[in-house]
């Protein structure tokens, strides 16, 4: 029989368990090598898809000739947000398909700390992927996201903590519907992309979506990455607006997740989810 | 049905110190709907204690172990573990207890090791890999640790679970159905094995089980459910001589198949 072991102290928020699960994906992600392919797979398409795109409009479009990047720049940060809310959704998922969620909640692990957990790895997963796209964007077409300069980093985040948010309320519907709700991870996304302006101006839109538009942080960031691109700008307003909102999504992802874990628990749903 | 506990003497074959009980259930209840999982369950197990929870399918043995865990809200009644009430103060107990059934897995494409380790982590073992090493050793699964998870077979994948929730030395260890696809000879060594872990750390196990020969050898309290309460408790002796039976299986199948018999539960009293 073996020595006793020594317990962990009982923390309201211990990063050591936060590092067990971040441990459990990072073992997930490269037990399987198809998977590591296809966190690169799409982005790496899309940014071939969008160079050639932009090859064709520098020679004719005198909107996108102002600024050749702006539409593999655009790309790129919506491969940010869509790959941050995959990063929070797919490993969610995994928990499911392995029948794992009533393992883990026996544990000491705290639904707080798994929602940090997921966070992390989605940061990991979506720096492997858009950058792989990133890569080639420099090696195929010769440019580098990195000439948005210190701006990129506040359009990065802005577009992660929503796709965050985003991916937390994917989980709590998986909480609730289970597998039912499988198809949201990949396409809840989906329902924000015509409306955040990506590669148009949010003035584009009719006049009784644009209220809505602007509800979203990614709209400010991709009005903010067209001002720094085509009248080369920084505007802090538009970012800081993103960063406002973006608290207000992530408090309602959060929120709804930790609800959902609790109907969960109310309806037995944590030993019977992925059946 | 009236509920009964078999009176002192007719308890198990361990000297149980008396002390505040490690499971103290009162009154739970579990509605999903309009169907009723639990109903009125009351029972308490004492510290150091093997107690077999014992009941058809549909019983309500598994939804009052997940009520146990804290993966479960009752609709009713009080659940107090280690003096906590679970539904209010999982936290506080979850490090001190372990579960294992083979409702749950453990992530398939994970190596045993890998799955070990981050449960080990999880509950904040001091020393994962020295842990997992000795468990394996005692489990007599070291050569698997390399091997992903979903490659083995029902009885290995028992094994470690069963591991597992020995990887925190729990002081509460909730075992629903723990010999589950084993053979005869695999199942008699994890008995064997499980016995020994209460004698030595003096821990509390709680085993839902269809294993009426397991109940029998390991169990000093026996309680049966039927149909969402609690149709008796006691010693598996004293549940033999309570209903007339040779053995516990014929014990169960009187509760199971028929109505309450009111004289034998008095006598149980």
């Amino acid at each position: 029989m073996s020595a006793p072991v020594r317990l962990a102290r009982n923390a309201i928020f211990s990063p050591p368990r936060v590092w067990a699960m971040v441990l459990r994906y990072i073992y997930l992600m490269r037990s399987s090598w198809p998977r590591l392919v296809e966190l690169c797979y799409w982005p790496a398409m899309q940014m071939i898809l969008w160079g050639f795109i932009t090859l064709f409009f520098v020679q004719h479009s005198s909107w996108v000739a102002q600024a050749a990047g702006i539409l593999m720049s655009a790309a790129l940060l919506w491969d940010v947000l869509y790959r941050g809310q995959l990063g929070v959704a797919v490993p969610f998922l995994e928990e499911i398909w392995s029948r794992n969620l009533g393992q883990l909640f026996v544990s000491p692990l705290r639904p707080s700390e798994m929602i940090v957990a997921l966070l992390v790895i989605s940061m990991v997963r979506t720096l492997i992927g858009v950058g792989a796209a990133a890569a080639i964007a420099a090696v195929l077409y010769q440019y580098s996201i990195l000439s948005l300069g210190l701006p990129l980093v506040v359009f990065f985040a802005n577009l992660m903590v929503f796709g965050w948010a985003i991916g937390l309320m994917v989980c709590g519907l998986l909480l609730r519907w289970g597998l039912g709700a499988e198809s949201f991870a990949w396409i809840a996304i989906f329902l924000v992309q015509p409306v955040s302006g990506i590669y148009y101006p949010i003035s584009v839109l009719p006049g009784w979506l644009q209220p809505v538009a602007w509800t979203l942080p990614s709209s400010y960031v991709f009005e903010g990455m067209r001002a720094l691109l085509i009248e080369g700008r920084f505007d802090g307003t538009l970012l800081l607006h993103a960063a406002l909102l973006n608290v207000l999504w992530m408090a309602l992802g959060a929120l709804l997740f930790l609800y959902a874990f609790h109907v969960a628990r109310v309806r037995g749903l944590l030993l019977k989810t992925g059946e | 049905m009236k509920l009964g506990r078999l009176p002192a003497g007719c308890g198990g074959r361990h000297n149980v110190p008396v002390a505040a009980p490690v499971i103290d259930v009162s009154q739970l209840a579990k509605h999903f709907g309009d169907i009723t999982a639990v109903d009125g369950l009351s029972f308490t197990v004492a510290a150091g204690t093997i107690a077999g929870l014992l009941g058809g399918n549909g019983a309500g043995k598994t939804t009052t172990i997940a009520i146990l865990c804290g993966l479960v809200v009752p609709s009713a009644g009080r659940v107090r573990v280690f003096g906590e009430d679970v539904v209010r103060r999982r936290h506080r107990v979850l490090p001190r207890m372990n579960f294992s059934s083979p409702y749950v897995d453990l992530p398939h494409r994970l190596t045993v090791g890998e799955n070990l380790e981050i449960y080990g982590r999880l509950y904040g073992v001091a020393d994962v890999g020295e842990r997992i090493r000795d468990l394996a050793a005692d489990l007599q699964f070291a050569d698997l640790l390399a091997r992903p998870t979903g490659r083995l077979s029902s009885g290995q994948r028992t094994r470690v679970a069963l591991a597992k929730a020995l990887l925190n030395t729990p002081e509460l260890l909730l075992l629903d159905e723990p010999t589950a696809s084993m053979d005869p000879d695999t199942a008699d060594f994890i008995r064997a094995y499980l016995a020994a872990y209460r004698d030595r750390h003096g821990a509390t196990i709680l085993l839902a089980s269809h294993n009426m020969t397991e109940v029998e050898r390991l169990a000093d309290d026996v309680i049966m459910m039927a149909a969402g309460r609690k149709a008796a408790q006691g010693s598996p002796a004293a549940l033999r001589a309570a209903y007339g039976r040779a053995s516990l299986e014929e014990v169960f199948l009187d509760i199971a198949r028929g109505p309450a018999l009111p004289a034998r539960e008095e006598a149980a009293q």
